[in-house]
């Protein structure tokens, strides 16, 4: 039965994922903070990429897969992960992000009495403030990202916590790409 | 003899209303960088200061020091106001003016601190003081006299005794501090497991608004600094933020998401509905008023990333103010409007910048690289921040040209966004 509606309800994802890709290109023009100066951008951005690339590119690496935390797992297994991470000065949901966005919506939209709270938050470099409102844009891109998978726009709020609550203490990039995220929260 | 600066009865009741402070913290400054012109003045220690819970003479001098437009000189053997002043002896030891005084416990508890400043130049006593207080009060006094003297001294106005608040994190604590402006006597306003940001004093230094996460997403609280009452200004949809005070302290700017992204709106002290006062597809945010409370500063990352702009209250385009660099964001304006504080982003690091707004470029006043919040004192002369020493956020405060820093109170906590009170405590 739950195989059967996922089934019927596969063209309407497909379709609010073709107009979540719109959203996503828009907030992707929005302007960021280091975006126009190289050198900054260069500095602090290249952890983050050039950290992934060398762990790719290692010889002898081995990947571990975990079924219990991936996308094509179970829906259990996809309710159960409640995080979405960011890049670098990104408020862009990622692709892989999906499959779970889409759990969630479902979840939502099979009880409408379903609340959740979307927390934004960034990692500890710059103003308080500033990143307050920068964790803002992240909760609120998920949550349109979750409206176009057609959760009720008032079962959702989008709030931040900027830099205030890391995940994980640390000032390294490892630390930081961690704090970049949106926490799911049941209201 | 003694004349006090303003009824007595006045400044009983003055001192009767902040009874409540805690006796005296030991007191330790750490001073660094030599300012140009520089007064030569020498602070005796006060006749039987160890009646009173506060080394008088000792806050007196830090005081002066700290404002980096006094040199201290040595005083050798003891003076009271009362004693015999050789102006020539001590225009021979340097220096241009001279304090002394005494303290007494008086028979219900009180001490009653006097104190008399003489000016060696023209060889003539400036001041001559009296002051009640009790104990609890004592560093206040002392503030006082140092602000007498700077005042007498400089034709300025000294913000020894103004107040400071700003938010330590210990551990999962967060506490709203209250502390005299050199970071002694503190206080704890506010004590919570989440969150604080974004302190901001009323201009007539009654009430803090600031930023909570206590619900768990950030709402803007009144409170009432003396009474402890407090309550919820602004708690819609999405982020509350950024609290700023209008000068004549009716309305205050703040940050709101309801709408859109991060936008400055308008609101009453009372409440009621707020007023959108930018409108952008981008962010904007920390809002400050300019004294005359017509135009707001803020950042806006409408031009990519965020800088400093400035508008009308009533409404109008906004004008970039920062140029320098992608990244300047919290500013805060001087009280006579000329000159810009903000941070900005060099690289990695984080600096504190000052910008004269009536042109020219802008200045780092630091030589640190985790520099944030500044805030300036009512007086314009000092500028307290935040940085980074030892692995921890301290306070610090610096002159606007950068050549005298202090930091303020080291404690086993990080200390961040402060914010300087106003005159008139």
């Amino acid at each position: 039965m739950f195989q059967n509606r996922h089934l019927l309800s596969t063209a309407a994802v497909l379709a609010a994922l073709a107009l979540a890709g719109c959203s996503s290109t828009k907030l992707d023009e929005a302007p960021v903070e280091s975006r126009n100066v190289p050198a900054d951008g260069a500095t602090a951005g290249a952890g983050a990429a050039g950290g992934a690339g060398a762990a790719g590119t290692a010889q002898s690496g081995v990947a571990t897969v975990d079924l219990s935390k991936q996308a094509g797992g179970a829906a259990g297994g996809l309710l159960a992960q409640r995080t979405v991470f960011f890049d670098f000065d990104s408020f862009v949901v990622k692709d892989e992000y999906r499959p779970m966005l889409e759990a969630h919506a479902k979840a939502l939209s099979a009880n409408r009495s379903k609340r959740m709270v979307l927390e934004g938050h960034t990692d500890e470099r710059g103003g308080r403030e500033y990143n307050l409102a920068l964790g803002q844009k992240r909760a609120e891109a998920v949550l349109r990202t979750m409206v176009l998978l057609g959760v009720q726009d008032g079962q959702l709020e989008a709030v931040s916590f900027g830099e205030e609550k890391p995940a994980v203490q640390g000032s390294d990039e490892a630390a930081w790409a961690k704090n970049r995220r949106v926490d799911l929260r049941d209201k | 003899m003694f004349q006090a600066p303003w009824p007595r009865r006045r400044f009983v009741g003055a001192l009767a209303a902040t009874a409540a402070l805690p006796a005296a913290a030991q007191f330790r400054v750490e001073i660094t960088g030599i300012g140009g012109t520089q007064i030569p003045v020498a602070i005796a220690t006060f006749r039987d200061e160890t009646l009173s819970p506060v080394p008088v003479a000792a806050v007196v001098r830090a005081d002066l020091q700290r404002s980096g437009l006094f040199r201290i000189v040595d005083v050798p053997g003891s003076f009271d106001e009362s004693s015999r002043i050789n102006i020539a002896e001590w225009r021979g030891r340097g220096a241009d003016a001279l304090a002394v005084g005494s303290v007494m416990r008086l028979a219900d508890g009180r001490f009653d601190v006097r104190f008399k400043l003489w000016d060696l130049v023209k060889g003539e006593e400036l001041v001559g003081q009296s002051h009640v207080a009790v104990a609890a009060d004592m560093r206040l006094v002392a503030h006082r006299i140092a602000d007498s003297i700077y005042q007498n001294l400089t034709g300025e106005r000294g913000v020894f005794a103004t107040r400071i608040a700003y938010v330590t994190k210990a551990g999962p604590r967060f506490q709203l501090h209250v502390t005299d402006a050199d970071g002694e006597g503190g206080q704890i306003a506010l004590a919570s497991p989440d969150p604080i940001i974004s302190p901001a004093w009323s201009p007539n230094g009654r009430e803090l608004a600031y930023v909570s996460f206590e619900s768990q997403k950030a709402v803007v609280w009144l409170q009432d600094v003396q009474s402890g009452q407090r309550r919820m200004l602004a708690n819609f949809r999405g982020s509350n933020s950024a609290p700023a005070w209008s000068p004549d302290g009716r309305d205050l700017a703040l940050t709101l998401s309801r709408d859109a992204v991060a936008q400055i709106y308008l609101m009453s002290r009372d409440g009621g509905a707020p007023r959108r006062l930018t409108q952008s597809q981008a962010i904007d945010t920390e809002p400050v008023f300019t004294p005359d409370g017509r135009q707001i500063y803020f950042v806006s990352d409408r031009g990519g990333g965020p800088q400093v702009y400035r508008m009308p209250v009533a409404g109008g385009n906004a004008e970039r103010v920062t140029f320098g660099g992608s990244y300047n964001i919290s500013p805060a304006i001087s009280p006579d409007g000329r000159t810009l504080a903000f941070v900005t982003r060099q690289g990695g690091a984080f600096k504190l910048m000052v910008q004269d707004l009536s042109g020219g470029g802008a200045t780092a006043i630091t030589d640190t690289n985790d520099d944030e919040s500044p805030s300036f004192a009512p007086n314009g002369r000092l500028l307290v921040y935040t940085s980074r020493a030892g692995g921890r956020d301290v306070l610090m405060t610096t002159t606007l040209d950068g050549r005298i820093k202090s930091r303020l109170l080291t404690s086993g906590a990080d200390m961040r966004e402060p914010a300087w009170g106003p005159f008139g405590r």
